[in-house]
């Protein structure tokens, strides 16, 4: 093991800690945004390139920001009074230090792993794109239609619904002697429309 | 201790702080924190299965890889969405507090 790995490696083992640990939701996520750039770094010293900036594109890049709006949207981002760990923390630390205990006694003692290690493998992005287009094409395509899908189904969800009561009584309006309730477009929209 | 043993070790730690985040913490957003923690531990064992492993030139587990983070791209973005709607409801993102199933 390299001493660039080994040091790559604490960088991002510790930042995940702070990611998981601290008070403030905003810490937490620029935390995370140390572990992920630290995860890129360890796929480009394992000599996968293009893992490695399609990790800093997509985590660093889009989910990173996702994760900061979220925070600023539920307006948690001022550090909370109250414990910020659940009532049952103690059995869920027992729980994932019996998880990594049971995966390193088994990445440490598995007979089958291969000892020496093999030259570095060519991984152009040429490489890829041919086993993309030939080899991998049907997962390519299904990545795509559950891409389109999941984002389309992300924006209905988080759309502001319509109350179903004002919607319905809306024709009838008249008739009902505007007794029902004026529609809810409240801060929502007003928040929405500023955002670009 | 060789070098895939070392990622392997790496990538259960990472899995193991994700896990006990995204089981202790009472903040929804961070509990899906730790689920994209525990997915990178995932794509760690990948990439470095291909790296030390037989027959590497097939690209597979790369290929696993990219559409893995495709994969939680969808997830975050659909989660997130899922947390800012909960919150309109309840007007919280506290996990002990969304209980009752009836809306």
């Amino acid at each position: 093991m390299s001493p660039a790995f080994i040091l790559i490696a604490i960088v991002t083992l510790f930042a995940a800690a702070a990611a998981m640990s601290l008070r403030n939701l905003v810490h937490c996520a620029l935390s995370l945004v140390i572990a992920l750039a630290g995860l890129a770094a360890l796929y480009l010293n394992l000599g996968a390139q293009f893992v490695g900036f399609a990790q800093i594109l997509v985590y660093v890049g889009a989910v990173a920001i996702l994760i900061v709006f979220a925070v600023l949207l539920t307006r948690s981002d001022a550090t909370p009074n109250q414990a910020i760990l659940s009532p049952g923390w103690f059995t869920g630390i027992v729980v994932s230090a019996v998880v990594f205990a049971t995966l390193g006694w088994a990445a440490l003692n598995s007979p089958g792993l291969p000892k020496e290690t093999p030259p570095a493998p060519v991984a152009t992005v040429k490489n890829i794109g041919d086993l993309l287009m030939t080899r991998f094409v049907l997962p390519l395509e299904v990545i795509g239609l559950l891409l389109t899908a999941a984002l389309i189904g992300a924006v209905i969800i988080a759309m502001k619904e319509e109350s179903p009561n004002s919607s319905r009584s809306r024709g009838n309006e008249a008739s009902l002697s505007g007794k029902s309730e004026p529609p809810h477009v409240g801060s929502y929209k007003a928040k929405e429309g500023g955002a670009p | 201790m060789t070098p895939l043993q070392g990622c392997l070790l790496v990538s259960a730690l990472l899995f193991a702080i994700g896990l006990a985040g995204a089981v202790t913490r009472r903040n929804a957003i961070l509990a899906l924190v730790g689920i994209e923690l525990m997915l990178n531990a995932a794509n760690l064992n990948f990439i470095a299965f291909w790296r030390y492993g037989p027959n590497p030139e097939a690209l597979s587990g790369m290929m696993v890889v990219i559409f893995s983070i495709a994969i939680a791209a969808a997830e975050a973005a659909v989660g997130l969405a899922l947390i800012i709607a909960i919150y309109r409801h309840y007007r919280t993102v506290n996990l002990d507090e969304m209980r009752n199933l009836k809306g």
